[in-house]
């Protein structure tokens, strides 16, 4: 077995070593009638060829994105990476250490998570930063907890611009607990929130730019929310619009979470992603998960450890501020080397590249007889309202080779409000030539 | 605020001359000392875009991001990784998690553009591959555990225990039993369970060990009763010792109306030899990470997918997957019974792919295989230090980890922690320190199956000498480790106190007047 160093003469030399007659010896403490008593249903081992021409054939069975025009967004973005960031992430260095427990040799990891942290709190224009988390749906049902503990207080609203499926996340994360108000969706970015402010609310939850596109501004919601003692939480699930949008910070947000994965990570059905958690450096001792802080060795050299433990698992165990232990250190690592790479002007024409895709998937789409688009404002993502229903138009085109977005009812289901809604997105992947495709496609579908 | 747009370091620390910059052991400068607005790593047209659809919200505020081009960016990554220890470069013997050889086949198949160019949300008719996968690993993991079902989202062990506890709070619900509110839990858990437990509202209690350091079940079933919902238990235990009274604390828990929770961090002890749904688990989550060998990554991605009993599997969350016929359905809403959804779209892909493409090359033979020599590799470790390092617990066989704790030290002026910097000096990463809680000043070493006799036998070496060396008084070899690494002990104590999470230009101008 290519991955298992000992020969039989080494394993027997090590059982002479321990005094056991068998490695059977050392399984005595497992009941007998439990221990090897079963065969699995399972394949014995195989060479690497074997193995690969098996995955690959599951490979094979999937559209990949990039193999026609490809319009789906709705948290989780195609966009380009450079050759470089894989390169880098794979080397031995970073991909095979554990946390950097121990800081003394773990420098690389540090300076970067303390990189990490800067960079995503100017992105998000927020005091602090922490090392990630999991990915942007469960940082927000962190950043809702950690309202709570802040304020005190029980109630929470959920914007009805909010990704269905974070709401759902936040929802099954505060289920057992009283307070959470989810609005009804608003794909036509109507502000929802305002009214249902009141003294005993934590905290407000809104998307920017929100799950149908549109984007918000939460200025006049901060002062609303500030107004009657609660937060507001902000909402991220496309960060590339921050090159060119204004950052929550900036507009009053107490906590803004993200879902990094736009930068630096490719889609992969999904997961791994890095979720982002920034907040002002007053609430920092409420904050899930690790931080890295500088410091000094004893010789008074800079250095980087991980810092503030005392509100984590491990030492606080039962009084921690959160369960949280992995992170998603190597897609941060991602994260971190492609903003570099882009820095302030590549990310800037990165987004301004994305808007102008999206502008000329808009211009497109309104020339579709019988279809509407419902935004006034949007960054890369935008709602079709359809005279059909979109999910079977949807499943038609795939057959076609065009993958035109999400049918809003695939999230939403059994809402008939929401059941000729589409949301697409374009990147600076999307062609000239895929917008003029699935705009002929709809034409088709709908004369 | 301004950022340096010099393009050079403001503010080069005074270096000692130990290891100041040679060109093996390079320092490097912060990113925001090196990089500036004007550089760039990217090609990219500037469109001009107009403000019509931006709805008066154009970015004003500066992103103060330093850019690199592509070659300063590979030697400020090249360099800093240079400052990382990692399980390529040398034994990583962590107690509790499992540092094991990460295969780059795993890796070379996560980028296959069929499973890393795939989005979560295009049409299910699209992803069938997707699916298949997920599906083929549930199965090894449902056949290597034997049980029925297995919640394959969560992200992380932890997520995983959050998982298995709010199925296990969904049915207890289900039966009208919403009152119980106490979880039982060893003080050798690891510190997520009782965070977990106290996260979903449940009071924790605790359940002492016995003077062999695994779980009694008289002391369970002192603590069950008609309140407590579950009990929170890692088999094999944080001390590396299966639990030989697993199989009677199952039955004790289940007779109570309790749910046994099974911590499967050391999954990787067991794994093709003892399935837990053979010792009475109902709910346990994997460590694709540990067990399964998806890379650290210096600290995640994890996966953390939870096999449930029969008793548990109708409260499974969303999303899961129904077979019909030879296509694969997405259940992505379910009916009343599912508590929920842990997380947007269908969890860690990329993970699942790296776990599955190795189990597929171990076969379950050599799955098997690699948990019997872990097991045997940290029995022999044990054996070739227990005359010389204190291991509690009498000499019975440990499973994947050896524990010791600090009685051999007594007296020396050397502790644990400066025992394990020593170690730094020698060439390996320290083991787990004072962990497990329940022996003092705890040394737990997991050598994992992919250590081989020889460099077991350097490790046991360098081991004998540092015990050699304390037990002789040479105090200073301890205190002043590690010498040998990039930087010396860190203050600890001042980034807490005075905490400084990014940077700053403040920072640099305050250093440079001191």
């Amino acid at each position: 077995m290519r991955y298992l160093p000992h020969s039989e003469a080494d394993r027997a030399g090590m059982l002479a070593a321990i005094g056991a007659k068998s490695v059977d010896e050392l399984f005595a403490a497992v009941p007998a009638r439990v221990l090897g008593t079963f065969s699995p249903d399972l394949p014995d081992h195989q060479p690497e060829f074997a193995v690969e021409a098996h995955m690959r054939a599951l490979a094979g069975k999937n559209r990949v994105a990039g193999d026609g025009p490809f319009f789906v967004g709705a948290g989780a973005y195609r966009h380009h990476v450079p050759a470089s960031v894989d390169h880098l992430i794979q080397r031995s260095e970073w991909l095979t250490a554990y946390t950097p427990y121990q800081p003394e040799i773990s420098q690389g990891t540090l300076q970067m998570l303390f990189e990490f942290q800067t960079q995503v709190a100017h992105l998000l224009g927020m005091e602090v930063a922490n090392a990630s988390m999991y990915d942007g749906s469960t940082a927000t049902a962190e950043a809702v907890l950690m309202a709570r503990r802040i304020t005190k207080k029980d109630k929470v609203i959920l914007s009805g611009g909010l990704h269905p499926q974070y709401r759902d996340t936040v929802v099954t994360y505060l289920s057992g607990l009283s307070g959470l108000e989810c609005l009804t969706p608003s794909p036509e970015g109507q502000g929802d929130i305002v009214d249902h402010i009141d003294d005993d609310t934590a905290a407000i939850v809104v998307q920017t730019p929100d799950f149908y596109g549109h984007l918000r501004n939460v200025s006049a919601l901060a002062d609303a929310a500030h107004a009657r003692g609660a937060l507001l939480i902000v909402v991220v699930t496309e960060v590339v619009s921050l090159g060119l949008v204004e950052a929550p910070g900036a507009l009053g947000a107490d906590i803004v979470v993200a879902d990094g994965q736009s930068i630096g990570n490719p889609l992969t059905f999904g997961g791994p992603y890095v979720g982002l958690l920034a907040c002002r450096e007053k609430f920092v001792r409420q904050m899930p998960g690790r931080l890295c802080g500088e410091t000094v060795d004893a010789h008074g050299r800079r250095g980087f450890v991980l810092t503030l433990s005392t509100r984590e698992q491990h030492i606080r165990r039962e009084k921690a501020t959160s369960n949280i232990c992995t992170n998603s250190g190597l897609c941060a690592l991602a994260f971190s080397i492609h903003l570099s790479l882009l820095g302030e002007r590549g990310l800037h024409r990165l987004a301004k590249l994305n808007h102008a895709r999206a502008c000329a998937l808009a211009d497109a789409l309104a020339g579709v007889p019988g279809a509407e688009v419902l935004n006034k404002t949007f960054f890369n993502e935008m709602t079709l309202r359809l005279p059909v229903a979109a999910a079977p138009l949807v499943e038609r085109l795939a057959e076609k080779g065009i993958i035109a977005g999400l049918p809003v009812s695939r999230l939403e289901p059994g809402k008939p409000e929401v059941e000729n809604l589409l949301v697409l997105a374009a990147t600076e992947l999307t062609t000239d030539a895929d917008i003029a495709a699935l705009a002929d496609a709809l034409k088709g579908e709908l004369a | 605020m301004s950022m340096n747009t010099q393009g050079r370091p403001t503010a080069p620390q005074a270096a000692s001359a130990a290891a100041a910059g040679s060109a093996l052991l390079p320092e490097e400068p912060l990113l925001f000392e090196i990089g500036d607005h004007d550089h760039s790593g990217v090609d990219l047209p500037d469109v001009d875009v107009s403000d019509d659809r931006l709805g008066g919200l154009r970015r004003q505020s500066p992103l103060d991001l330093p850019g690199l081009t592509e070659p300063e960016a590979m030697r400020h990554y090249v360099r800093l990784s240079r400052r990382n220890y990692s399980i390529d470069s040398g034994m990583y013997p962590l107690g509790s998690c499992t540092m094991k050889h990460n295969p780059r086949l795993n890796e070379k198949m996560a980028r296959l553009a069929g499973f890393a160019d795939v989005h979560p949300l295009q049409p299910v008719s699209t992803v069938q591959g997707a699916l298949g996968v997920i599906d083929e690993l549930a199965r090894w993991l449902m056949e290597l555990t034997n049980t029925v079902a297995v919640a394959m989202s969560p992200k992380a062990g932890a997520h995983g225990e959050l998982c298995g506890m709010m199925a296990i709070r969904a049915a207890h619900d289900a039966k009208g039993q919403g009152h119980r509110n106490i979880v039982l839990v060893p003080e050798s858990a690891h510190g997520t369970n009782p965070a977990t437990a106290a996260f979903l509202g449940y009071t924790v209690k605790s359940i002492d060990a016995n003077e062999n350091g695994t779980v009694d079940v008289e002391a369970v079933k002192a603590a069950l009763s008609d309140d407590v919902a579950a009990i929170m238990l890692t088999n094999p235990n944080t001390c590396g010792l299966f639990e030989p009274q697993v199989i009677e604390i199952a039955q004790a828990v289940h007779e109570a109306g309790a749910y046994f929770y099974c911590d499967g961090a050391n999954f990787n002890a067991i794994m093709g030899v003892v399935r837990p749904g053979d010792l009475g688990i109902d709910a346990m989550h994997i460590n694709l990470h540990k067990t399964f060998s998806t890379p650290h990554g210096g600290g995640g991605p994890g996966a953390g997918p939870v096999v449930l009993s029969e008793a548990l599997a109708p409260y499974a969350p969303v999303p899961f997957l129904r077979r019909d016929g030879d296509k694969l359905e997405l259940i992505e809403h379910a009916g009343a019974e599912s508590f929920g959804r842990l997380t947007a779209f269908h969890g860690q892909m990329g993970m699942y792919v790296r776990a599955l493409t190795y189990m597929l090359s171990h076969g379950a033979d050599g799955l098997a295989q690699a948990a019997r020599d872990a097991v045997l590799n940290a029995n022999y470790i044990k054996a070739k230090l227990r005359d010389v390092m204190s291991a509690p617990f009498n000499g019975q066989p440990v499973m994947h980890e050896a524990l010791f704790d600090d009685t051999f030290l007594k007296g020396t002026g050397v502790t644990t922690l400066d025992f394990a910097k020593a170690m730094i000096d020698e060439g390996f990463h320290p083991m787990t320190m004072y962990f497990p809680l329940v022996v003092h000043g705890a040394m737990l070493i997991e050598p994992t199956e992919s250590e081989s006799l020889q460099t077991l036998d350097v490790f046991i070496a360098a081991m004998r000498d540092l015990v050699q060396d304390a037990k002789a008084g040479n105090v200073e070899r301890f205190t002043s480790a590690p010498r040998r690494a990039p930087l010396s002990r860190l203050d600890e104590t001042r980034a807490a106190r005075q905490p400084r999470l990014k940077w700053t230009p403040l920072d640099n101008s305050r250093e440079a007047a001191e």
